[in-house]
């Protein structure tokens, strides 16, 4: 089931979540131990990040014995291939500045 | 009804202008005047011309697809894996000019290029929310 896109928002807006998540794309499944090491929080920081990361759809787990270990889940970027909104914010801003530009150029 | 595939989705900005359309094609198409409202770039009307959009954010890579001055311009527009179409009308109104910009076809790239971007969409996304936050 697919996140929405303001969980997904908002879970990759705090930094430490989002190099987690950046790591896991790179560098493919990784254990919690392994992540905890790069991401210079402590171990149950990286386990309430990963959770979050989890319930917003970006990463799947699973058991091997007693390691647990974390994959992407790019899927879950999908909805925010939705991006009209950001970019229509994008646009108008764009055209107020050349609007700005028009009026100081010369005819 | 239930459509499944991707559909090509657009956005549209349009505004009257009061400045001639040739005045607006510049500002449109010359590169130090692009870059004081759009961003900074090695742009050239020129069909079949690549060309790069720059930001502290990262980049944007385009290609020119049509140039008819000083009544459309055309190119493509790919950034983090994501692939679009930016197509600007100009038309003559009364002493102005009515401005018509349509972003079309947002399609992820090539599978490649989707795998080869995706570690950086949070970045630039992190980028965009704190430009639309100080847009507000």
């Amino acid at each position: 089931m697919p996140a929405a896109p303001d969980a997904v928002f908002k879970s990759l807006a705090d930094p430490t979540r989002r190099a987690i998540f950046e790591r896991l794309c790179r560098a493919g499944e990784q254990t919690v131990w392994r992540l905890t090491e790069e991401a210079g929080v402590s171990q149950p920081a990286v386990s309430k990040h990963l959770r979050q990361l989890k319930r917003a759809g970006l990463v799947r787990l699973r058991r091997s014995g007693r390691e647990t270990h974390y994959r992407a889940e790019p899927k879950a970027l999908r909805p925010l291939l939705d991006w009209m909104g950001v970019y229509a914010a994008f646009w108008r801003q764009r055209f107020d500045a050349l609007e700005d530009l028009l009026k100081r150029m010369d005819q | 009804m239930t459509v499944r595939k991707i559909e090509p989705r657009s956005v549209v900005i349009e505004r009257e202008l009061p400045h001639a359309p040739e005045k607006i094609w510049r500002a449109l198409t010359e590169p130090h005047l692009m870059e004081e409202w759009l961003m900074a770039n090695d742009f050239k009307p020129a069909v079949g011309h690549g060309f790069k959009l720059t930001a502290d954010w990262g980049a944007v890579d385009c290609k020119v697809l049509a140039v008819e001055p000083p009544r459309t311009l055309s190119y493509t527009w790919a950034a983090y894996g994501l692939k679009s179409t930016v197509t600007w009308t100009l038309t003559p109104a009364g002493a102005g000019t009515h401005l018509r910009m349509e972003q079309s076809g947002f399609m992820p790239e090539q599978e490649q290029a989707y795998q080869g971007a995706k570690a950086g969409w949070p970045r630039f996304l992190a980028a965009l929310e704190q430009l639309l936050a100080r847009t507000g």
